[in-house]
């Protein structure tokens, strides 16, 4: 069997120091195999996003260690810590986060610039992901010239678009009417059954019920860890 | 990530602000263009110094007094000097003395008043010594001098200021109120550099010593030697003569000095060298100031974009690409400030300033431009280091 795509062992992290340190993480373990469809629940101030900076090499854990696709990124420094974000990463936000003024297509593209792909190659990848995500006749409009639904879903063809490891996906239906929320697992939904390794943040149930497992944190401790459907 | 790629991001960054890069740009234009334009100018003024003096003649000595010099006891420069050098038998090598004495005045005529550059009060043989031909009417006579008659010589400038238009000759201008009679006009000369030799007013000699001037002491002596191949014969048969007048023995400090066409002009031209390396340090700080906008413009959009940096780090951008970005961003509109500064600064030497006609210096449109764009790269580099630095959890909070 393959390596599991992430493996955290004991992960800490506390923000300030003495009386006024607070503890975000008190020991976290988690393994999420190849596949995989994971959701992270908590409250607010329960770790979750703090979690997901550290799952995508964000941030550094105080303690602890986390190994993603078989590789300790403990003492990386900035640098390949970038070149891991590009790699074996793929991000979606929950404000889209897409870059103003650059295209769907140019927002799309924008991954495989930065891990140095040839222009061709760049355009027919991007208009690949693109079509996966239904928005092959959006592929020329600005970011403001498309709705939070159809932003949402340029931002996860961006995500997907150097075949990570792994999607993380924080809150992604949180500025999401119910319709675009619902096409948007929609496309989560046929990714990981495409194999793509996705792990979600969210605080709401129904949107959690998509996943295959859920991940339940207080006050930075996994309380619960539930499978919903078989990997 | 190739080089390419930087530039396409670094010009879609500069065109979503377009104003505010036309400015930034603006500010290194003009310091561009003020570097090449000043130092055109410059150089234009020493070489019309150059061609003025060529045209005095290669023959002609000037003999100047020497204040403050060494000399225990200096002793001013007297008719009576220029009387012993005109004595064949002595000097037989010079054809022509004219002495020279050189006041400020207001010149008036019918309500109009002009402040002349220069009046110059002589003998007849001025104007062939320096090439100063009368163009209309005709110069002084000998007798004007001796009779010191209130006559004048008006120089272009000071015929269109008093005249406009109108035939001077024959009309009376007042010169610091005392009355004189124009009876020529002289021939365009053109600007000496520094100062317009048309801004001028020749009087006998005797007239000027009388009315503004006093008796004293000479502004200079203007000698014609025979011809130019004895002109170092002439220079040393007139320093042999002061010498023994003024009383000036073996190593005993000069109170005179004798200098040819030659010497003047690298007088001269020092004197512009000094006045364009001003200019050329005014226009160098004006370039400075720009690259300073350029700085603060970059800092302001990397602060406007701390949350794009943000994205583009969280998916994978590395610092290098980030930091080449902006430098790129700041670089690119340092380049296109200078060219089109060069540009500006080319079409402004076109124009005469003042009787100069600028030439512009092929190594000042390079140094400029190069200059431009390593400020640049210096002024880009803070901000684009600041904007490479950004932690991406921090500036994706950013709102």
């Amino acid at each position: 069997m393959t390596a599991p795509v992430i493996e955290i062992k004991g992960l800490r992290k506390t923000y300030g120091s003495g009386d006024t340190a607070v503890h975000a993480l008190r020991g976290v373990d988690l393994t999420v195999h190849r596949g995989d469809y994971v959701a992270i629940m908590g409250a607010s101030g329960s770790g979750k996003s703090t979690m997901l900076n550290i799952l995508g090499c964000l941030d550094v854990p105080s303690g602890g260690r986390y190994k993603l696709d078989g590789i300790d990124v403990g003492s990386f420094n900035e640098t390949q810590l970038s070149l891991l974000r590009n790699r074996k990463l793929g991000f979606v936000f929950q404000s889209f986060n897409l870059i103003p003024r650059v295209s769907a297509l140019g927002n799309v593209e924008l991954p495989m610039t930065y891990a140095g792909l040839g222009r061709r190659q760049r355009r027919e990848r991007a208009e690949a992901a693109l079509q996966l995500v239904g928005l092959s006749d959006r592929a020329h409009h600005m970011p403001n010239e498309l709705s939070g639904g159809q932003q949402q879903r340029v931002a996860v063809a961006r995500a997907l678009v150097n075949a990570p490891a792994l999607v993380l996906a924080d809150e992604p239906t949180g500025n999401l009417d119910s319709k675009s929320s619902g096409d948007l697992l929609g496309v989560l939904g046929r990714l990981n059954a495409l194999g793509r390794t996705i792990v979600m943040i969210t605080h709401e149930n129904d949107v959690a019920a998509h996943a295959r497992r859920v991940v339940r944190l207080v006050d930075g401790e996994v309380t619960s860890d539930h499978r919903q459907a078989p990997l | 990530m190739s080089a390419l790629e930087v530039l396409r991001f670094a010009v879609k960054g500069l065109l979503a602000n377009k104003m505010r890069s036309v400015l930034t740009t603006l500010g290194i234009s003009i310091g561009v263009a003020a570097v090449i334009l000043l130092t055109a100018v410059g150089n234009g003024a020493s070489k019309a110094i150059e061609n003025s003096i060529a045209g005095l003649g290669t023959n002609l000595l000037t003999v100047s007094p020497m204040r403050g010099g060494a000399a225990t006891a200096p002793r001013p420069l007297t008719v009576a000097d220029a009387e012993a050098l005109a004595d064949k038998r002595i000097a037989p090598d010079i054809r022509t003395v004219s002495p020279v004495v050189v006041a400020q005045a207001t010149a008036a005529h019918r309500g109009v008043s002009h402040s002349i550059g220069q009046v110059i009060g002589t003998r007849p043989s001025y104007f062939d010594a320096t090439s100063s031909p009368v163009g209309s009417g005709a110069a002084f006579s000998d007798s004007d001098v001796t009779e010191a008659r209130k006559v004048v010589v008006i120089g272009q400038t000071v015929a269109q200021e008093l005249f406009a238009g109108d035939d001077p000759l024959g009309k009376q201008i007042q010169l610091n109120n005392i009355p004189f009679t124009v009876v020529g006009v002289l021939a365009q000369k053109g600007s000496s550099g520094l100062q317009n030799s048309d801004d001028t007013v020749v009087a006998p000699l005797t007239t000027l010593q009388y009315a503004l001037t006093g008796t004293g002491s000479l502004s200079q002596v203007v000698v014609q030697a025979e011809s130019a191949e004895v002109i170092t014969a002439a220079q040393n048969q007139i320093t042999a003569v002061l010498n023994q007048r003024h009383g000036i023995t073996g190593s005993a400090a000069s109170d005179f000095r004798v200098q040819n066409q030659q010497q003047l002009l690298s007088t001269r031209t020092q004197a512009v060298d000094v006045f364009t390396t001003l200019l050329a340090a005014v226009a160098g700080i004006s370039l400075l100031v720009g690259g300073i906008g350029i700085t603060n413009i970059m800092l302001v959009t990397v602060t406007e974009r701390i949350r794009e940096i943000g994205i583009r780090k969280a998916i994978g951008a590395p610092r290098g690409a980030i930091s080449g970005q902006f430098l790129a961003e700041a670089t690119l509109l340092s380049m296109v400030g200078g060219a089109i500064g060069v540009l500006a600064g080319w079409v402004g030497s076109r124009f005469s300033f003042s009787g100069i006609q600028p030439e512009v210096l092929p190594s000042s449109v390079l140094l400029a431009f190069g200059v431009s764009v390593l400020i640049g790269l210096f002024f880009g580099s803070y901000p684009a280091s600041r904007a490479a630095k950004l932690r991406p959890i921090e500036a994706l909070r950013h709102e």
